[in-house]
């Protein structure tokens, strides 16, 4: 007989709004609750939470740094501010540094006009990118034989890498090197096509936020992704638990 | 004479791009000429002046800047106009312009002019400008004023903006790049 822990509900404020929630959750997950928008490009329901874009940093009443909403937790009698002049500046600065980090050339795109990272620029009132650009030379790795990655339009969100890791259960993929030279790779850095563990699946690429994973045969602005087996696939899975 | 004085002094240039923008421009269909009511195209790619003018209001500028020509040509624009409208994302990010910056200015010239000749295959060096190491978007030389994302800016949103200035207001216009 295992006596199972009463769940215990806290109280905060967003935006000045009371609201309430389970002690486990995060503020992400709790504003999303109550339709309170906080922008994203890591997170995604059903995948594990990452931090990895930083978007979602939120200002905490006491706290003296910006704290990323998808990794934390909420509190008794916590003060949360996810929309401020400042806040959207630091955003907007973030997502500039991901544009200028890689080459996202949107009107060439396999996904434009379905992509999140371009809709997140005009969410965000994105006008032009402030930094330098820096035009890496980013590889086309095309050996798998349906599908494309391309490091020019890879944002490193970790997507693919937690869905092929927690759902299919592969983890084909993971993230080597760090600052520029950081990439997402296959196996052990080995071409996709040659990967032993990879399934074919196709996860990966349907929850990539951008063009950076492509199914081949897809031109210009045709490829838009299909999420829709991640919410269902986790509920039959919690189901079963 | 006093009619034209009143009118927008209106430019459009057009730097390392396709010409889509200007196209898209020209996509504003009828609508044009109640625009030409109310401006002067003082300067463009089909209008016979030598010399960029002086006192321009507004210039909308198409294409990215990829050489030293270009350069000089947008800070004459710059200094001369009152309102920089960057036109299009070759001129705001580098876009399809930029492309080649990965892998250098002599492989494009010898990819269009060498490998892709018929006839009398040679890399133009004459009259027309060398080519810059790198292409970069305009507002990185010099302040811009507007920003008009797309690849091409649709008509209506390039419509849009040019009757909100000319109405006096500072268009920010929300559209997606590509």
């Amino acid at each position: 007989m295992s006596a199972r822990a009463p769940i215990r509900v806290k109280t905060l404020t967003i935006d000045g709004r009371e609201v309430g929630a389970r002690e486990d959750q995060t503020i992400l997950e709790v504003a999303r609750e109550n339709n309170i928008f906080i922008p994203t490009l890591c997170n995604l329901p059903g995948l594990s939470n990452a931090g990895a874009c930083r978007l979602c940093i939120v200002e905490v009443k006491g706290v003296n740094k910006l704290l990323p909403a998808c990794v934390t937790r909420v509190a008794e009698g916590m003060e949360v501010t996810v929309n401020s002049e400042r806040l959207a500046k630091f955003r907007r600065g973030i997502l500039e540094l991901v544009f200028a980090e890689r080459n996202h050339v949107c009107s060439v795109c396999v996904t434009n006009g379905h992509c999140d990272l371009q809709n997140m620029a005009l969410k965000l009132g994105m006008t032009h990118v402030h930094f330098p650009y820096q035009y890496p030379r980013m590889p086309v790795d095309a050996s798998h034989e349906r599908f494309v990655v391309d490091h020019n339009r890879c944002i490193l969100c970790a997507r693919c890498v937690r869905v092929c890791d927690e759902i299919e259960g592969a983890h084909t993929w993971d993230i080597m090197s760090r600052g520029v030279e950081c990439r997402v790779i296959t196996d052990l850095a080995q071409p996709w096509g040659k990967s032993e563990s990879c399934t074919g699946c196709g996860k990966c690429v349907q929850v990539c936020p951008t063009g950076a994973l492509s199914e081949k045969g897809k031109s210009v602005a045709e490829m838009s992704k299909r999420r829709q087996f991640l919410p269902y696939l986790t509920l039959m899975r919690e189901g079963r638990r | 004479m006093t009619a034209t004085q009143t009118k927008v002094r209106l430019a459009t240039v057009w730097l390392d791009g396709c010409s889509g923008c200007h196209m898209s421009l020209l996509d504003t269909d009828e609508r044009l000429v109640a625009l030409a009511q109310r401006v002067t195209v003082v300067w463009g790619p089909l209008v016979d002046a030598k010399q960029f003018p002086e006192n321009v209001d507004v210039t909308l500028v198409e294409g990215a800047i990829s050489s030293e020509d270009d350069l000089h040509r947008i800070r004459l624009v710059r200094a001369r106009t009152k309102i920089l409208v960057t036109l299009g994302d070759c001129a705001i990010t580098g876009n399809v312009s930029a492309m080649r910056n990965n892998f250098g200015a002599n492989a494009v010239l010898k990819r269009a002019y060498l490998e892709n000749a018929t006839l009398d295959a040679q890399i133009p060096r004459q009259v027309i400008p060398a080519l810059n190491a790198i292409v970069r978007p305009v507002h990185e030389f010099v302040p811009v004023d507007v920003f008009v994302p797309g690849c091409p800016p649709s008509a209506d949103l390039i419509f849009s903006v040019l009757s909100e200035l000319l109405e006096g207001k500072m268009p920010n216009p929300a559209a997606k790049f590509g």
